[in-house]
């Protein structure tokens, strides 16, 4: 029993300090996930690992906490899945708490007015360049390009609802796995 | 009740979320201005800012669009909301983890999903570059104003830093030193 709560308390430890250390989104925090969970605490296998990366993305939320929870579920049952993932949210909970209360204070002022002005042209750079990025990283064929444009026109100039977007490409993707596995079968 | 409505919204956001905090972009936009809550400006300053605070974007805006409606306690409904449904699916495919990797149908889906997810955040660029270049009005007679030309110029130069592979952080200090610059120049 006190094993077990010494090894909860390790959890959170190092998920906390994975979430306080890591800026720029779920995949930034990947390396150092793999450095603190594989390499030093051998908690999982670099395998393992990998495949966890996989499922991350198949299932919704950010990457990051999904690998938490599973990681703390893996070594600690669902107490380590509670604790590792509240590690890693954490931090970046109390500095945005902080944060919006600076920026209340501050919002209304010139300079501020004047900033954000300018981080909305940035940040439109940045969105494009995640864009741009994912689209080189998928999939090169007729059927993929044909959702990225449907599901462009549909939500940015036709307004529909993005949950029926989803529904529609998941039900379509499915639909042409089993066709074309059922062709390669033939 | 605000917080029982920022914890569904946010469930919803959670539970819908594939492929990285940009994805959720248009789900979050869809949501907050359903409810009223934010303006689209004030929604990219909080991009802004979840991209220069430590941990996942959606986890960040969350807690920031939580905050700003009902401070803490709703910072707390918003955070719990998003990661709920990813926590709870988790546990769930923990055990049959081997059987859900080799899963056709989940495989199909995610085969849907991956490029629907690129074609939202295309739709992102589409309607923050609205909001960017023509504010909340838009019409032809931005082309006559300096903020349009400031805009452009500003986003230009993110553009460049963004593909030459430099860090958020800094390309956001720097987009934020300029528009104070020329703000105070221009006078706008």
């Amino acid at each position: 029993m006190e094993d077990k709560k010494r090894l909860i308390k390790i959890l959170f430890l190092t998920f906390f300090k994975i979430g306080a250390f890591t800026f720029g989104g779920g995949l930034a925090m990947i390396p150092l996930i793999q450095r603190e969970i594989a390499e030093k605490r051998k908690w999982i296998t670099e395998d393992e690992l990998l495949d966890m990366l996989v499922i991350a993305e198949s299932t919704p939320g950010p990457v990051a906490i999904n690998v938490a929870t599973f990681v703390g579920y893996r070594v600690c049952g669902f107490w380590g899945a509670l604790f590792a993932t509240v590690g890693i949210v954490l931090p970046s909970f109390v500095v945005i708490v902080l944060i919006s209360g600076i920026l209340q204070a501050f919002e209304d002022s010139r300079v501020a007015q004047y900033a954000f002005f300018g981080i909305r042209a940035g940040v439109l750079a940045l969105i494009l360049r995640a864009l741009f990025t994912m689209i080189q990283k998928s999939q090169r064929n007729a059927f993929s390009y044909a959702l990225i444009f449907g599901a462009f026109l549909a939500t940015g100039i036709f307004g529909v609802n993005v949950l029926l977007v989803m529904l529609a490409c998941a039900v379509l993707g499915t639909g042409y796995t089993f066709f074309t596995a059922r062709r390669m079968e033939k | 009740m605000i917080y029982l409505k920022l914890l569904l919204s946010f469930l919803k956001i959670g539970a819908f979320t594939f492929g990285g905090g940009y994805a959720m972009i248009v789900l979050i936009q869809e949501e907050v201005l359903r409810h009223g809550w934010l303006t689209n400006e004030e929604l990219i300053n909080f991009i802004a800012v979840s991209e220069s605070t430590p941990g996942p974007l959606a986890a960040n805006m969350a807690t920031y669009v939580g905050m700003e409606l009902a401070g803490i306690p709703g910072a707390a409904c918003a955070t719990l909301g998003v990661i709920l449904p990813s926590f709870l699916i988790i546990l769930a495919i923990a055990g049959i983890f081997e059987q859900f990797k080799r899963n056709r149908v989940v495989k199909g889906c995610m085969r849907g999903l991956k490029p629907a997810v690129i074609g939202f955040i295309g739709a992102t660029v589409l309607s923050v570059g609205k909001t960017v270049f023509f504010g909340t009005n838009p019409s032809f007679a931005v082309f006559g104003e300096v903020q349009f030309y400031v805009s452009l110029l500003i986003f230009g130069l993110s553009l460049w830093l963004a593909f030459c592979k430099k860090h958020p952080i800094l390309l956001i200090c720097l987009a934020a030193g300029m528009g104070i610059l020329c703000g105070y120049c221009f006078g706008f």
